[in-house]
């Protein structure tokens, strides 16, 4: 960042100028998801053209949908727990935010570069459980407890196989900052050819499975949407919100998709580093985040093709797929990726 | 050969539709209503037209519909003789012929026992109102749906019904 | 508004009655969860009260009835002609099929037989409107199961027969075709040929539907075994249709007690069952029932006799005095009208079995013991119209 503006700005400048980036990056990426994919994707899928009227060819469906959110009624059940009810939504909103900090879009552009970046990204993912249970808690709804509770065992259920898939990365790369992993991608080698450098997901493919599927459940996302299914227990913990509080929810999955996505392209797809430029020029800087946007859209893309396509699992089918076949397989490969780390 | 997983079939299936849909020469199959309509067939039941000449104010139509929302007036007059030096004719003068269409289930059933052919389909079906009472078309508007009313379609092979003529529009 | 005496003590009762509804529910310790009348998995008005131990279904209670439209003493202040239009809204996605029993009751009573080109139209349109309603159903099961996108699709393509039913009807939902002593009116030019591309698009999407939902191993282990009927139970019920197919009993009313006025003999072809009974089987034969019926319709097409398609009968139509029972088989199952005539302009009495209340009627047996998921399975799988239930 310095290098960048060559000024020197003082803390309290730099971290202003930072949440004003996050303040409007994170709101832009759950639009472009929604409307590229939630709207256009899954309505040519559906053989319709999705929404034409609002903007140019309905690009503006979701800005519209936002305004009109902001205008309803905030309604809170009577019978709810206010300050609780109030709060799960920003403690959902929040972790999202957090889980950006580490991202790089650039040699230089990160808004936290810190060393236990991957670390530190699982770890606040994983907050947007207590908002879930806040919010299913304290709707006194007997449809959002049930949501809440099935979303909580999920949510910690597929937290486990997460970890353990980016572990085989860590393990390869040898550094848990999400910069160093870039890094050893773009400066890897293909048995000794340089061209393309080395994604991981060449060499920690099962990991790159494993961490698909871990992330589609811990969006709540088809096949695994049981906590908001509206045929079983009608939206689950955000049956009872309307307004700007069901926003901040709709937000949070949203932003949570592209950041996780954004995460899954850095750590198996080589992030914003783009082969032919060299990561330590200053081009990297300005192709970087357009690479790694591009990476992020192949992802997110395959995140909402298998939404679009599968029928969802029942919640202990959902407990047995994570702790039988997902755990087991990413142990697997940390145990092979830490012998072949430690044989060569 | 290794049997393809039913979950990776599926997959193609959503992706090529979407290809088709993509492609030119495939398509939505929606329209976008207000700006492109779709075509109803000629047959399609939308509104009701009045032919007022044909009418003879007898009723038939008013007493077999299932939910009575046709209104009839009528008061009997003298007409003209036929042939010159015969006696005038009484006949039934239509004052008010109103279909309630916030009622009519659109079953078509006064459309078929009408015996003189004074009532007819049109496949319009853009009459929505704001307000439930507009939605009583007395028989001025019900006249104006016969601009809409198609001519018969011809008949399958091997049918033995004849197309029916629908008469000319004549505004008022 | 004033309300008269007996409406008032009317009011009052329907109130008792659901306040000790939810006394009998509430008292009982654990946790009770009213499913519907406004929930996803009901598709309409359908309450279901479940007991819930955790998310373990310990009873399941339907109570129909918030959709009552009284068709049955309707019916009675209709003449014949009128009470097509009627019952029409009754199995609301397969309309056609709805008037077809009545008719053919109201035929037999008065002793017309239709002609035969009549005959064969019926049989067609009647297979089309089946098509119309189980193809939604296949496409609904998926939206159940959180698939939506085959439930698009199953609206996309029912569209074409409805499109057909349509031209030829004038009615997309609500035909009102039938008449007693044969149809309202013919078939329009070029009908047939467009039919018959219509019915290779069904089965273009019988096939997406078998690869996107049926072969998904998700799918199957959603439905396989689940909500299993054995076979005796499934008879007991009452269940008919392809519920009672998919328990493996080889019933079909098409094939064996045809009433006179449709004719299915003239076509070739099978009745499908599945041994297992469980939710994959009734999908499984639901669509190979499409199937069959996009192959009936192929075959009747082509053997359209010429001739009128309306018998000679009085313009005023008086129904000799008796009673008679005729039932044929739905999309959902054996529908029978029970028809009494005193010699009248109207029906005496119309007494109308319908598959659905029967269907559902198995709920609080087949439920015991599953989780609430399942429960949207099951019922999905026993596929019920509200308005079939409540009439």
């Amino acid at each position: 960042m310095p290098m960048l503006l060559a000024i020197e700005l003082a803390y309290w400048q730099e971290t202003a100028i930072k949440v004003a980036v996050m303040a409007v990056l994170v709101p832009t990426t759950a639009l472009i998801l929604g409307i590229v994919f939630l709207f256009k994707m899954m309505s040519w899928m559906q053989s319709r053209m999705g929404p034409q009227e609002a903007g140019p060819r309905g690009l503006l469906q979701l800005l519209a949908d936002g305004v009109k959110f902001l205008q309803k009624e905030d309604i809170i059940p009577d019978a709810a727990d206010r300050f609780v009810f109030k709060a799960a939504p920003i403690v959902v909103l929040v972790s999202t935010f957090l889980t950006y900090v580490v991202v790089p879009a650039g040699p230089d552009l990160v808004i936290e570069n810190l060393p236990t970046g991957i670390f530190f990204a699982m770890a606040v993912s994983s907050l947007s459980v207590i908002g879930v249970l806040m919010a299913g808690w304290a709707s006194s709804n007997k449809y959002a407890l049930m949501g809440g509770l099935r979303a909580a065992g999920q949510l910690i259920a597929y937290e486990l196989p997460l970890v353990l898939a980016v572990t085989g990365v860590v393990i390869q790369v040898g550094s848990l900052s999400m910069q160093d992993i870039v890094w050893a991608q773009a400066t890897g080698e293909i048995f000794g050819w340089g061209g393309i450098g080395l994604p991981l997901i060449l060499t920690q493919i099962l990991a790159f499975f494993v961490f698909m599927a871990a992330v589609q459940a811990e969006l709540a996302q088809p096949p695994f949407d049981m906590p908001i299914a509206e045929t079983e227990v009608v939206g689950g913990y955000h049956i009872e919100y309307t307004g700007f509080r069901f926003l901040f929810f709709f937000l949070g999955e949203f932003a949570t998709a592209f950041a996780f996505a954004a995460i899954a392209a850095t750590l198996f797809l080589g992030g914003w580093y783009v082969p032919g430029i060299p990561p330590d020029s200053v081009w990297a800087n300005v192709v970087g985040p357009i690479a790694l946007f591009v990476k992020i859209m192949f992802v997110s893309f395959l995140i909402f093709w298998f939404r679009f396509t599968y029928p969802r699992f029942r919640e202990d089918q959902l407990q047995t797929f994570a702790w039988k076949y997902l755990i087991p397989l990413s142990l697997v490969n940390i145990t092979v990726t830490g012998i072949v780390v430690v044989a060569f | 050969m290794p049997k393809v997983p039913g979950m990776v079939k599926g997959l193609g299936v959503t992706f090529k539709t979407m290809v088709d849909t993509l492609k030119p020469s495939g398509g939505p199959v929606t329209v976008p209503y207000p700006h492109v309509k779709e075509e109803p067939t000629a047959r399609a039941r939308g509104v009701i037209a009045l032919h007022e000449d044909n009418c003879t104010a007898c009723m038939l139509c008013s007493r077999e519909c299932p939910d009575w929302c046709i209104y009839i007036e009528a008061h009997k007059t003298l007409a003209p003789p036929r042939r010159a030096g015969g006696k005038p004719r009484q006949v039934n003068a239509l004052d008010r012929f109103a279909i309630d269409y916030s009622l009519c289930m659109y079953c078509g059933i006064c459309v078929e026992v009408c015996p003189f052919d004074a009532l007819f389909w049109s496949p319009e079906y853009e009459f929505s109102e704001v307000r439930i009472a507009d939605l009583l078309h007395e028989k001025e508007r019900l006249g104006e749906w016969m601009q809409t009313v198609p001519e018969f379609e011809p008949y399958e092979a091997g049918s033995e019904a004849k197309p029916k003529k629908v008469p000319a529009y004549d505004p008022r | 508004m004033t309300l008269t005496e007996s409406q008032q003590l009317a009011y009052v009762a329907a109130q008792a009655a659901d306040a000790r509804v939810n006394l009998q529910f509430e008292t009982d310790d654990g946790m009770t969860l009213n499913i519907g009348p406004q929930h996803p998995a009901t598709h309409g008005t359908l309450r279901i009260i479940v007991r819930l131990d955790g998310e373990q279904v310990v009873r399941a209670e339907p109570y129909p009835g918030y959709m009552h439209r009284g068709y049955e003493k309707l019916c009675e202040v209709r003449t014949y002609p009128q009470v097509t239009t009627l019952v029409n809204r009754i199995d609301w996605l397969g309309s056609f099929a709805n008037e077809v029993p009545f008719i053919l009751a109201a035929e037999k009573l008065m002793d017309i037989e239709a002609p035969p080109r009549a005959q064969v139209i019926r049989t067609i349109l009647f297979e089309l409107s089946r098509m119309a309603n189980v193809s939604l159903f296949l496409g609904d099961l998926g939206i159940q199961l959180g698939g939506i996108t085959i439930g698009f699709y199953a609206f996309r393509d029912r569209e074409f027969v409805l499109n057909q039913i349509e031209s030829a009807t004038g009615g997309r939902f609500h035909p009102n075709f039938d008449r007693i002593g044969g149809l309202k009116d013919d078939l329009p030019k070029g009908w047939i040929a467009e039919t018959k591309r219509c019915m290779e698009r069904m089965r273009t999407f019988c096939d997406q539907f078998e690869t996107l939902v049926l072969g998904n191993e998700i799918f199957q282990a959603r439905t396989r075994g689940i909500g299993v009927i054995p076979p005796d139970v499934a008879r007991s019920y009452g269940l008919t249709g392809a519920n009672i197919r998919g328990s493996g009993v080889d019933w079909d009313l098409r094939r064996d007690s045809v009433p006179p006025g449709l004719s299915y003999d003239k076509a070739d072809w099978k009745v499908h069952t599945h041994p297992d009974g469980d939710s994959f089987a009734r999908t499984w034969v639901r669509l190979q029932e499409v199937r069959e019926s996009t192959l009936i319709v192929d075959q009747l097409l082509d053997a359209i006799p010429s001739g009128p398609v309306m018998a000679k009968v009085p313009r005023i139509i008086k129904v000799p005095e008796g009673e008679a029972y005729v039932a044929t088989e739905n999309p959902l199952g054996e529908m029978g009208y029970y028809v009494v005539s005193k010699g009248d302009l109207v029906p005496f009495r119309v007494k109308i079995r319908s598959a659905s209340f029967n269907n559902i009627s198995i709920v609080p047996w087949v439920t015991r013991g599953v989780f609430v998921p399942d429960m949207v399975t099951i019922l999905a799988s026993l596929y019920f119209i509200l308005g079939d239930i409540d009439r």
